[in-house]
């Protein structure tokens, strides 16, 4: 945790571009030059920014993966613990393990728990809800982020980040605009 | 006569319009997730403009099917005690009887519906809250928005999570129908105990639900100036699956017939038979009339063009499958084993005013998400500008 001494005064520099090329293209010349703590703003998905940034990592399948096993695990446990232990019933001399008869819920209870999850893990990973971020700060992100424009982001933590060198880098890939991002 | 009492319901025919209606509106429901799941996984684009739209009215007609099993307690505060939860009752609820793998399919539907709606809608609601004018209205979506930034990192998960709820949606979907088509087909009523029943029902879910997309988006169309958006294409793809969808229900009649003759069960024979000329034939030729014949006008490209058509065909087909759900289930009761058993079913005007209730509360709750939330799916239309196809380009 940053204590309010600590905290760096920027987020980091952010620059605005036109379209997705142009922001394309200011992604490679950024790693090029050695930046690696990226983020770029569309105002929709861009399967090459993806790409470009190495965004194909998502822990989120595998958390999906978990929670539906845990929801038809739980569930079918529950149905048998229910129905053959806690209060059995004798209907027509049936087994009281008759698990053909769990498996509708058992299913149900996968897709419920994995739904879930992948909701909520999305959240999760993205360290959302949180209403307010420094990227806010910016009049033109707020006025263009999710319009029309595209915006790229050297975050502060980056090791080779110091401030107005950055913020040159970024003038040279010819941007509408290029913002210091205050915390 | 007090609580459902007021209904047209008796011995034997203890479900009448309560879950004709039940079985409708669910179905109505599905079409919003197959148009919003199932194209998405095919990768059908054209569904972008539409889907929002067809999720939304998935939430609402699952709320208005709810309200059925809720009324049909007799006790309506109480429907918690559907669910297994401990209780002073020391009872678990069988989970042998179909009705509760309904509960189970019913509730899962409706909590995913309304999940993958939302979390559709949130970067949609973060483009609200920036060109909010209204000071109370920037709060309420940015508060509904989460935070949402459309940061790279964040669209990453984000079209993870879109794909794995589609991904769960569509057995999800296939399982809800085929669920509440075991509340008949499990049970040994005549016309009900076939293993036709599954695939039939969620053929039939499709077909009404794209009518009744079809019923509500026409209008729409020219009254919010919508044409660039659903297009000729789209009314033509809709019409398509209707067919389509619409054929496999024909054949789901017609292996009933068969099946009820091949069994060579007299019970089975005689329902067939009843269907035919029963006290019910009317019912079921007007069924035959809005499902099968009306249709077939879909083959027509000229009939499938004219909005006007399209929109008569597809008010048949609403009518249609209501009759269909009210012959499986009524005639099939009302005319079961034993002669003295046999009693005529008529719903009631509560059964009607009920029903015009939930419709009601559809179209209220679906003129609500009109006017307050994104009813196209803005971030995705923006994939149709031209800079966008431009970064799209190799991809398509």
């Amino acid at each position: 945790m940053h204590g309010p001494h600590t905290e760096p005064l920027l987020h980091g520099v952010m620059a605005e571009f036109r379209n997705p090329e142009e922001l394309l293209e200011a992604i490679g010349a950024a790693k090029a030059a050695g930046f690696t703590k990226l983020d770029a703003y569309t105002p929709y998905p861009i399967e090459k920014v993806f790409d470009a940034l190495d965004l194909h990592h998502s822990k989120l399948p595998l958390l999906v993966l978990g929670a539906s096993i845990v929801g038809a695990v739980g569930v079918f446990g529950f149905a048998y613990w229910a129905s053959a232990i806690d209060y059995p019933l004798n209907i027509g001399g049936r087994p009281l393990n008759s698990w053909p008869a769990f498996i509708p819920a058992t299913f149900e209870g996968a897709i419920f728990h994995g739904g879930l999850a992948a909701a909520l893990g999305m959240l999760l990973l993205n360290g959302l809800p949180r209403p307010h971020h420094p990227v806010f700060n910016v009049q033109r992100f707020v006025e263009h982020a999710s319009k029309d424009g595209y915006f790229l982001v050297v975050e502060s933590d980056d090791p080779k980040f110091d401030g107005p060198s950055v913020r040159r880098f970024l003038e040279g890939l010819a941007p509408v605009e290029v913002n210091e991002v205050e915390n | 006569m007090t609580g459902i009492g007021i209904w047209g319901n008796n011995i034997p025919v203890g479900w009448g319009w309560d879950i004709v209606c039940f079985v409708w509106w669910i179905g109505i429901g599905h079409a919003g997730t197959l148009i919003s799941a199932i194209l998405l996984l095919l990768r059908q684009s054209w569904r972008n403009s539409i889907n929002r739209f067809a999720e939304a009215m998935t939430v609402f007609a699952v709320a208005c099917a709810g309200m059925y099993p809720i009324l049909h307690l007799g006790r309506p505060w109480l429907p918690y005690w559907l669910l297994p939860l401990p209780g002073t009752l020391n009872m678990w609820p069988n989970f042998r009887s179909p009705l509760i793998w309904d509960v189970f399919a019913v509730s899962t539907y409706a909590t995913i519906s309304i999940v993958f709606w939302y979390v559709g809608m949130l970067p949609d609601l973060a483009t609200l809250r920036d060109h909010a004018k209204a000071k109370v209205a920037r709060f309420a979506y940015g508060m509904a928005a989460l935070g949402w930034r459309n940061s790279s990192r964040h669209w990453a998960n984000y079209e993870m999570a879109s794909l794995l709820l589609a991904g769960l949606s569509t057995p999800l979907v296939l399982s809800v129908h085929s669920i509440v088509s075991f509340d008949f087909s499990v049970g040994i009523v005549p016309g009900w105990h076939t293993t036709v029943f599954p695939p039939y029902f969620v053929a039939g879910a499709v077909f009404a639900g794209f009518a009744m997309v079809l019923t509500l988006v026409l209008p729409l169309r020219p009254l919010f100036k919508l044409k660039d958006f659903i297009t000729e294409r789209h009314l033509q793809n809709m019409a398509k699956v209707m067919l389509t969808t619409g054929l496999i229900v024909a054949y789901g009649y017609v292996l009933e017939i068969w099946a009820a003759f091949y069994s060579g069960n007299e019970f089975e024979i005689f329902m067939v038979l009843n269907r035919f000329t029963g006290p019910y034939a009317v019912q079921y030729w007007l069924l035959i009339l809005c499902n099968i014949l009306v249709p077939q006008l879909l083959w027509f490209r000229q009939v499938r063009s004219n909005v006007w058509a399209l929109w008569v065909i597809a008010m048949f087909i609403n009518v249609g499958m209501w009759l269909e759900r009210f012959v499986i289930i009524v005639v099939s009761l009302s005319r079961d084993y034993v002669p003295s058993n046999w009693a005529m079913y008529h719903g009631t005007k509560w059964d009607i005013a009920v029903f015009a209730g939930t419709i009601g509360l559809f179209l209220t709750l679906l003129l609500l998400f009109i006017r307050f939330l994104p009813a196209l799916n803005m971030f995705e239309m923006r994939v149709l500008t031209p800079e966008a196809k431009k970064a799209h380009g190799e991809e398509k």
